[in-house]
């Protein structure tokens, strides 16, 4: 039994025409974040502290809709959302409607250890993140171009939506358009096991395009987005919606626990059978060391590493990928 | 004030958090699942749903009662979160808004805690045809950090409706969203093949360790089940062949 780790930069309709230049530095990002948490893990540091600085520096690229880079709602303004979880203790935090926290997984982590709560959110969560004294900034830091022009789109467009899309510019389009225009990706996660099977998740998100100020998504729902118990570890992206009705990162673990299914086939299960196509996908690591990333959108960027040196980077189905 | 609501058949859900002049939060939970593209909106953007849903608001003075104020005096007093109803803890004769020593005996989360009865409300109905529904409703907390959510407005702990049934949990929310109560009760029916009853018990038994809570669920089958490791929980149930209970403690 070693150790695994997994983390994902979001799934949706990625389309296969992403163009070089929006795909190359997302592939770096997620080469950059599985090395410092391969590292992490390698240097014996806790699961739970591995999810976070993952997370962190995911939440830190603006390439990915968390933290700095979160898309906007319909107000123009980012609400972001996180949660944190520990498989042993099942000891876990959330926050949502963040505006000025830089890192919303650690002020998750916070909630978890500061209080006797589990989750805060809005105005609350931001009085907590002045007490704790985190990093805090002017909202306007967290509003990229890219995302100015996403709302833009999806105003004009009239839909809400899921975080993602290649901002259409005048002379490309949308190579793969979905049934009913939707571009669905977005979210950031990390799970890990050491090798003691100590299992850790952490998601995090802007949520979705145009979303209604307060609306709130399956990131910081425990057992949708984000679950983590003694036998693995879930983070979930797609379509929130979709994702806190099928209870996603839970399910996994129930799959396991209740019908003795592996990692793999309970994450296939799910994926398959419990979340409609091209909503969901998800990153999982079990007690034993296992990995598994799947999901039924066209695509989820996403990369993985086991201590059997075993390691991958992905944006569609590996039998599509050259 | 938060609440949500999930009807079984299709899984749809709508949850509120965070509200304050909403008179009937169950019903802006039901909107947001029915006329909004979301399943749980809160705080100024859930009372902002609201007003143009046109539900009923009222001044945030209509829901505080004299009681709530002198108990979250008390709380503050004794520096702890209280469940917020008081059941006196063992020893005690008489249970008032009055009743002395705050006893630092249960913890909860690691802190002192003085009650194990939470008035948090819930439903849950099965019809003739199987259609399983639940929802939860509640105040949260006495003297919740400002911002706090609880169990009752998420999908998988303190709601849940599927095929096979419909559950509300009550109790300790922190422990409820943990061990993700709701959806375990329908989880073990599922991939386990257990009954209601047995599931209710297994869920009360296995996925609370120090956790106090309740619950109440139907089956697709019109069965009826609750189960709870609190002292009391106060409830009602009946079902079309004229069964019908209404109780407190066991």
């Amino acid at each position: 039994m070693g150790w695994a780790i997994a983390l994902h930069g979001g799934a949706g309709d990625i389309p296969l025409s992403l163009p070089p230049e929006r795909r190359e530095p997302r592939e770096a990002a997620l080469r950059h974040c599985l090395q410092i948490g391969v590292a992490a893990l390698q240097t014996k540091r806790p699961p739970l502290d591995v999810v976070e600085l993952v997370v962190r520096e995911l939440e830190n690229n603006p390439n990915f809709n968390a933290g700095r880079g979160s898309v906007l709602t319909t107000d123009g303004t980012v609400e972001m959302e996180a949660c944190i979880m520990d498989g042993n203790t099942k000891k876990c935090g959330a926050v949502s409607g963040l505006t000025t926290v830089v890192n919303p997984i650690s002020l998750a982590r916070l909630v978890m250890e500061k209080t006797p709560h589990i989750y805060l959110a809005f105005d609350g969560a931001e009085a907590f993140a002045r007490e704790q004294g985190v990093e805090t900034v002017d909202a306007s830091h967290f509003i990229t171009p890219e995302n100015i022009e996403r709302l833009k789109q999806a105003k004009e467009a009239n839909r809400v939506q899921i975080d993602y899309t290649q901002p259409i510019t005048k002379d490309m389009k949308k190579e793969t358009p979905t049934a009913d225009g939707d571009s669905q990706i977005g979210t950031v996660g990390c799970v890990a096991v050491d090798t003691h099977g100590n299992l850790a998740a952490a998601t995090s998100t802007g949520g979705m395009v145009n979303k209604m100020v307060g609306r709130i998504g399956d990131t910081p729902i425990v057992g949708a987005g984000n679950y983590a118990n003694s036998l693995c570890a879930v983070s979930a992206t797609g379509k929130g919606e979709a994702i806190i009705r099928s209870t996603v990162a839970r399910d996994v673990a129930a799959l396991m626990e209740y019908k003795g299914l592996s990692l793999d086939e309970a994450a296939a299960y799910v994926i398959s059978e419990c979340a409609p196509r091209g909503t969901a996908g998800l990153v999982a690591v079990s007690a034993t060391g296992e990995v598994t990333m799947q999901f039924n959108t066209t695509g989820m960027f996403r990369a993985c590493a086991s201590e059997d040196g075993y390691s991958e980077i992905g944006i569609w189905p590996n039998s599509m990928q050259n | 004030m938060e609440a949500s609501i999930m009807d079984g058949p299709k899984r749809r859900c709508g949850a509120v958090s965070g509200l304050t002049t909403v008179k009937n939060p169950i019903s802006l939970a039901r909107l947001v699942m029915d006329k909004s593209p979301h399943s749980y909106m809160a705080f100024d953007g859930a009372e902002e749903f609201a007003r143009r849903q046109g539900v009923a608001l009222v001044d945030n003075q209509y829901f505080i009662t004299e009681e709530n104020v002198g108990m979250l005096k008390l709380a503050k007093e004794a520096n702890s979160i209280l469940f917020d109803y008081r059941i006196p803890t063992v020893g005690l004769e008489t249970c008032s808004a009055g009743a002395a020593s705050v006893e630092a005996a249960l913890q909860m989360n690691g802190l002192p805690l003085s009650v194990y009865a939470p008035e948090t409300v819930g439903c849950v109905v099965v019809d003739g045809q199987g259609r399983c529904a639940a929802g939860t409703s509640t105040g949260g907390l006495m003297n919740k950090m400002s911002g706090r959510i609880g169990d009752s407005p998420l999908i998988g702990a303190g709601t849940y409706a599927g095929e096979l049934c419909g559950v509300s949990c009550t109790g300790e929310g922190e422990a409820i969203i943990r061990g993700t109560l709701a959806r375990d009760v329908a989880a073990v029916m599922e991939y386990k093949g257990l009954g209601l009853q047995e599931a209710v018990d297994f869920v009360i038994k296995e996925r609370l360790d120090e956790g106090m809570a309740g619950m109440i669920a139907v089956s697709r089958n019109g069965e009826v089940a609750y189960g709870f490791n609190t002292t009391g929980m106060f409830r009602g149930c009946a079902t079309e062949d004229g069964f019908m209970e209404v109780g407190i403690w066991e």
